[in-house]
C-alpha cells in the first residue's frame, strides 16, 4: 500500500510518500503505526507524539480501524486549515 | 468540483490563487429570484501584530476536496440551503490575503448564518490543511498547533 505523510509528520520522517508492505499480522492502524515506529528513529519520533491522525483512502479513520483493503494510507497532524 | 444535489447547488474549490468573495457570491445568486439570504464569510491571513511574513498552507490533494464536499453535504441535511460555495487556498499566503471562503444561500437568514458557522467549524477540524508560519524576522515559525477551541467549536454542533 502507499503511505503518505503530511506537514510535520512528513518532515520528521523525511519523505512525502513510500510503498510499504506490512506483514499479515499487522491488521489495524495502531498496529501499523507500531510496525512503522520500529523502522527507525525518524518514524519513532513522528509517531511518539501520539498526535498523528490517519486517513485510509482519503477518509478519516480511528486507530482501531482495519487496514486490510487500504490502497492509500495517510498520516498527518491535527488539521489547522480554515 | 460542482454538484447539484436536490435544489442545493454546491461548489467546492481548492486552489493556490486568491479569490474574490463578491464574485463568488454573485455567481451563486445570479439569475435566482427565490433566495432570501446570502451569508459570505472570508477567513483572512493575519500578520500577528507584524510578526508574520507569510503562511504556507500544505494540503492533501483529493482528500481536501472530498472532505469539504462531505461537510457541505452534512450542512444540507441540517438546513434547507439553496446554495453553498466553499473555496480554500493552499501555498504561500500573505497577511491581508484571503485563505478560505464560505458562501451559503437560503430562503431565510437563520439557516444561512448557522450553516456558514457550522461549515467553518467543521472545515477547521476535518479538512486536511496545515499552516506553517514564516516570520517577519525570516525565522521559521513552525507549524501552527491545532487549537482546542476549534475542536470545541465543532463539538458543539453534535447532539
Amino acid at each position: 500500500m502507499k503511505a503518505l505523510y503530511f506537514a510535520w509528520v512528513r518532515e520528521k520522517i523525511g519523505k512525502a510518500e513510500e510503498e510499504i508492505s506490512p506483514p499479515g499480522d499487522v491488521m489495524t492502524v495502531a498496529e501499523l503505526i507500531a510496525w512503522l515506529s520500529h523502522r527507525g528513529d525518524e518514524y519513532q519520533d513522528a509517531f511518539a507524539t501520539g498526535m498523528v491522525r490517519v486517513a485510509i483512502d482519503r477518509a478519516h479513520v480511528k486507530h482501531d480501524a482495519m487496514i486490510a483493503r487500504a490502497a492509500e494510507i495517510a498520516f498527518f497532524p491535527p488539521m489547522t486549515g480554515g | 468540483m460542482t454538484l447539484a444535489s436536490g435544489r442545493c447547488h454546491v461548489s467546492v474549490r481548492v486552489q493556490a490563487e486568491p479569490f474574490e468573495a463578491s464574485t463568488e457570491a454573485r455567481n451563486l445568486t445570479q439569475g435566482r429570484t427565490d433566495l432570501g439570504a446570502i451569508v459570505t464569510f472570508t477567513g483572512l491571513c493575519r500578520d500577528e501584530g507584524g510578526t508574520l511574513e507569510a503562511l504556507e498552507i500544505e494540503h492533501y490533494p483529493g482528500m481536501a476536496e472530498a472532505e469539504i464536499l462531505s461537510v457541505a453535504e452534512e450542512a444540507q441535511v441540517r438546513w434547507p440551503l439553496e446554495g453553498i460555495t466553499i473555496v480554500h487556498r493552499f501555498g504561500r499566503i500573505l497577511p491581508g490575503e484571503p485563505i478560505v471562503l464560505v458562501v451559503t444561500a437560503s430562503a431565510h437568514r437563520t439557516e444561512a448564518f448557522e450553516a456558514a458557522s457550522f461549515l467553518m467549524d467543521y472545515l477547521k477540524t476535518r479538512a486536511p490543511f496545515w499552516k506553517r508560519q514564516h516570520l517577519a524576522d525570516h525565522s521559521d515559525g513552525g507549524w501552527v498547533a491545532a487549537k482546542h477551541q476549534d475542536d470545541a467549536a465543532a463539538e458543539k454542533w453534535k447532539g
